[in-house]
């Protein structure tokens, strides 16, 4: 019988919970003996001129080996990082700041020390003269110019707009009978993964860079390092430790990074770094930061006509994924539904605050909070049920792909099924009876229920091209095997999940199978882990590669049981060959390595992305006196496809509903009018606790696509996706009825209270 | 200044700055590197171990503040023939972790609610570890592990009671 499908316990574990993983801060290694610890000065005001920085007394402290600025970088040669081509190439950010700081956080100078603890005293001692200048600390600030440009050689503060505005439908609304407008903030979050940033880097005396760097791709790191430090791609090698939680913020690699790889080869010692929390919530991109205006319009009977989308996206200070990120958004803009009549704008904006880059759903959570924001909208201006106007407009159950207006192919997709399956299970009507027995009885706790149905993108790409991942399985003689992959987990569970599908093809215990990744020497190329593109492309790779190792091997066998090839059969329970008919004649796999290696290298391409899809349904109570917001319940259809273990797949709904969830009613970066992050510790800023939220309500539903052999859709994202709009819909659902029609997220009580209010023309809102 | 004290039951005396935090104490000096260092604000719990028996925030408890005293750590858990604790494996069995970073330290947050608190609900399980950050698990299935472990470590007892 297959594993696959069952609940295999993951093989990462007995070392994570006794000896704990081996995160970049751990690791112990021979090359990085001696060495010295970086500590860099950051800046402490968000729009600046550097008139002078005076390093001398912090070079004169004690344990400090030396301290650079951005112009001993730029004396070397190193350049500023460019954004991608179809930006504005103006906006470059250097690896240290060097005539302007642009945010609270950016890294000015880095300090060198002896000990770890030395850095910190001697950051202190770094003398900066700034000259401040007009903080750009909002996106319409940032638009209209008022507060000048953060690249005055640029001259404008737009980084890339997505759509063509001058192509928008002035009639686009014609024929409806309602139509509805909103505002809705998209709030700034920070991915905040349980491990901040660090990274440890040595040259060898072959001229060779080795960095340990948490990330998830290390191909891709190796890519930013050799293009920051201007080296050969055979230069470079990354290692990637165990990664403590990444989110989508640990792609690349950051400026910090590049600085201590050259650090260490300025002083030709190893150089280690590891940032505070309060650093990474300055330092590490943030997600999210949009403002979307929709506009939605239909008739009577609750059918959707048309829907427009307005994007203003916050880069913040410099160009990374979140400038980008738009262009998915506007993609996937009409979400599961099937309007008659839609378009979406984007511009992307520079900021001075942290720049903005991929977390968890990247662009997509936006698409689907702002529709199903739009869609609660119409439904309570056109007095539908919020269930009845989804189920009228989704788009029917379809086997073959659908092609949007957007230019997203959906590859197979039953929405109604998946919402109906959850409204069921959450007990809809009954819920809505005891919503309506409180609001009679005008009870302080309100019950809101909120949905949402949404379709995401997952699997978009590879390396280079089309969506491919690459896979390699070596057996050996003793019985072992090993496989190399071209993703990267940091929590995923892939050393389970590969072997698994290894185990099932030639039988050889998931104990005996050897999981590699992330090593650039050993695995030169492959996409990382990211948009939930793991196992439909990596682990598909990993399958077709075990498929054609037992071509290798059958070919082997035959001759080695001189028997014809058709005649062979392999016994996966047994792991090995036998002729047919002629049981007791076998020849087991692994004997087969032993005169020659027994392996395949192997790349899976996919015809294209996949399009996982859901609805949830959130249940929140709300204090009407207080305006907090308690999440009861969580009940979540997440279909991925074939499902290879559920334990894992059900890990990765838990957390990705978890930290959806906590965007739509606690959390959120905040500036204030002169750009000072003002949550830049856990202390401030509010990180969803055990406390907070409840247990989830899975209900599972398998719509399988064609477009990889185990049927299977990205799952990493969708969590997240699916439940902020649940959740805030249920909070504006729970007080609609004294007057409120929507609250920006995260819905605090502040916010919650100040709605009631204003809703009943109270004075105090 | 000199520290002299028990570490996953054994004794040891180590020359320390007056300043160094027990984290550090902890990975660094003694090599025990399963307790992390999630925040600066004694908000994340990354760093739990427990000091006679009780779980603290190593990252807010100075090395010298050790003295004397007795500490356990996620390593110290193991049994001597290897066996994971019940706590640990109940984790494992739930799938009570992904990236592992709070992981050492949840368990032994954990395993300090369950001795005080052998049969918590989940409502006082979820306050027990309010102080623990996990980004990827959503707390749902630490939730069920350490209410799976109490069901565990309560069922043994009864055993050994009635084999008794």
């Amino acid at each position: 019988m297959s594993i696959l499908g069952t609940r295999v316990l993951r093989t990462e574990d007995p070392g994570f919970l006794t000896t704990g993983a081996v995160y970049t801060e751990d690791v112990q290694d021979e090359r990085l003996a001696g060495a010295c610890y970086v500590h860099f000065v950051r800046s402490t005001v968000a729009h600046a001129r550097i008139v002078n920085i005076d390093t001398s007394a912090a070079a004169d402290a004690e344990g400090v080996v030396a301290v650079y600025t951005g112009k001993d970088l730029a004396d070397a040669g190193i350049g500023s990082l460019r954004p991608m081509p179809n930006m504005n190439q103006q906006m470059q950010q250097p690896l240290l700041a060097t005539d302007v700081v642009r945010y609270v956080g950016e890294p000015v100078a880095a300090v060198v020390t002896e000990e770890m603890y030395q850095g910190e005293d001697a950051i202190e001692l770094v003398d900066v003269d700034y000259d401040i200048l007009p903080a750009v600390a909002t996106m319409h600030q940032a638009l209209s110019g008022e507060r000048g440009l953060l690249f005055p050689d640029a001259g404008t503060n737009v980084a890339v707009k997505f759509g063509d505005e001058s192509a928008s439908d002035p009639d686009l609304f014609d024929g409806c009978e309602v139509v509805v407008s909103e505002v809705i903030q998209n709030q700034r979050v920070a991915p905040a993964p349980m491990e901040s940033r660090s990274g440890a880097a040595a040259w060898g005396d072959d001229g060779r860079l080795t960095a340990w760097i948490p990330n998830q791709g290390a191909q891709g790191t190796k890519g930013a390092i050799t293009g920051m430090l201007g080296l050969d791609r055979d230069q470079v090698r990354i290692i990637t430790p165990d990664v403590g939680g990444a989110f989508g913020a640990k792609f690349g690699a950051d400026a910090e990074h590049g600085v201590i790889c050259w650090v260490a080869k300025q002083l030709g010692r190893p150089a280690r770094w590891s940032e505070t929390r309060n650093e990474n919530l300055l330092g590490m991109p943030h997600g999210r930061g949009q403002e979307q205006k929709v506009t939605i319009g239909g008739t009577r009977d609750g059918t959707v006509l048309a829907y427009r989308l307005e994007v203003l996206q916050d880069c913040g200070a410099y160009l990374k994924a979140g400038a980008f990120l738009p262009m998915l958004t506007r993609m996937m803009a009409p979400g599961p539904y099937d309007i008659p009549r839609a378009e979406a704008f984007t511009t992307s904006v520079v900021t001075n605050t942290t720049p903005v880059g991929a977390y968890r759903g990247a662009g997509r959570p936006e698409a689907a909070a702002a529709i199903d924001r739009a869609m609660d909208l119409f439904a309570y201006a056109a007095g539908v049920d919020p269930a009845e106007v989804r189920r009228k407009n989704l788009l029917p159950k379809f086997t073959e792909p659908h092609k949007t207006a957007f230019g997203a192919v959906y590859d197979s997709g039953d929405y109604a099924a998946a919402l109906d399956k959850v409204l069921a299970a959450a007990g809809y009507d009954e819920l809505r009876a005891e919503q309506a027995r409180r609001r009679t009885a005008a009870d302080t706790l309100q019950l809101g229920i909120g949905l949402s149905s949404y379709v995401e993108i997952t699997g978009p790409g590879g390396e280079a091209g089309g969506p491919n991942e690459n896979g390699t399985v070596e057996v050996y003689p003793d019985g072992t095997a090993t496989i190399l992959t071209g993703t990267s987990p940091h929590g995923q569970g892939h050393q389970t999940a590969w072997a698994m599908l290894v185990s099932d093809e030639l039988g050889i215990p998931i104990e005996k199978i050897t999981v590699k990744w992330g090593d650039t020497d050993l695995v030169p190329r492959g996409g990382g882990t990211g948009g939930s593109r793991s196992l439909q492309l990596g682990g598909a790779a990993v399958q077709q590669a075990s498929r054609e190792l037992l071509d290798v091997a059958r070919e082997r066998a035959a001759a080695s049981l001189e028997a014809s090839l058709s005649d062979l059969v392999f016994d996966s329970g047994t792991s090995a060959f036998t002729i047919k008919g002629d049981p007791d004649v076998s020849v087991p796999l692994t004997s087969l390595a032993e005169s020659e290696r027994l392996f395949v290298h192997t790349v899976f391409t996919a015809p294209g992305p996949t399009f996982p899809f859901g609805s949830h349904v959130a249940v929140v109570e709300v204090d009407t006196e207080t305006g907090k917001v308690f999440l009861r319940r969580m009940v979540t259809i997440d279909d991925a496809g074939t499902v290879m273990n559920p334990l894992l797949a059900e890990g990765q709904r838990h957390g990705g509903i978890a930290q959806g969830a906590a965007q739509a009613f606690l959390e959120e970066v905040v500036y204030d009018d002169d750009g000072n992050a003002l949550t830049a510790t856990f202390a401030d800023y509010p990180f969803a606790s055990a406390t907070e939220l409840p247990s989830f309500e899975l209900v599972d539903m398998e719509t399988p696509t064609s477009y990889n052999p185990l049927g299977a859709k990205g799952i990493g994202e969708a969590g997240s996706i699916g439940a902020t709009p649940a959740v805030q819909n249920a909070v504006i659902d729970a007080v609609s009825h004294l007057g409120v029609t929507h609250i920006d997220m995260p819905t605090s009580p502040q916010r919650v209270w100040r709605a009631i209010n204003a809703a009943n023309g109270s004075k105090e809102a | 200044m000199e520290v002299k004290l028990t570490v996953n039951g054994m004794t040891r005396s180590d020359e320390v700055e007056p300043r160094l935090l027990l984290v550090h104490y902890l990975r660094e000096i003694c090599g025990l590197r399963a307790a992390n260092v999630g925040c600066d604000t004694t908000s994340c719990g990354a760093c739990t171990v427990l000091l006679d028996g009780e779980s603290v925030k190593s990252c807010t408890v100075l090395a010298v503040q050790a003295n004397g005293r007795s500490v356990t750590t996620s390593e110290g858990l193991v049994a001597d023939d290897g066996a994971m604790s019940a706590v640990q494996q109940a984790f494992r069995e739930n799938h009570g972790l992904q990236c592992g970073f709070c992981t050492p330290g949840m368990v032994m947050a954990a395993t300090s609610l369950l001795a005080e608190n052998p049969h918590p609900t989940e409502q006082e399980v979820r306050e027990g570890l309010e102080g623990n950050f996990c980004r990827c698990t959503g707390y749902h299935n630490i939730v069920r592990a350490v209410l799976g472990a109490a069901e565990k470590l309560s069922g043994d007892q009864t055993n050994t009671e009635v084999t008794a």
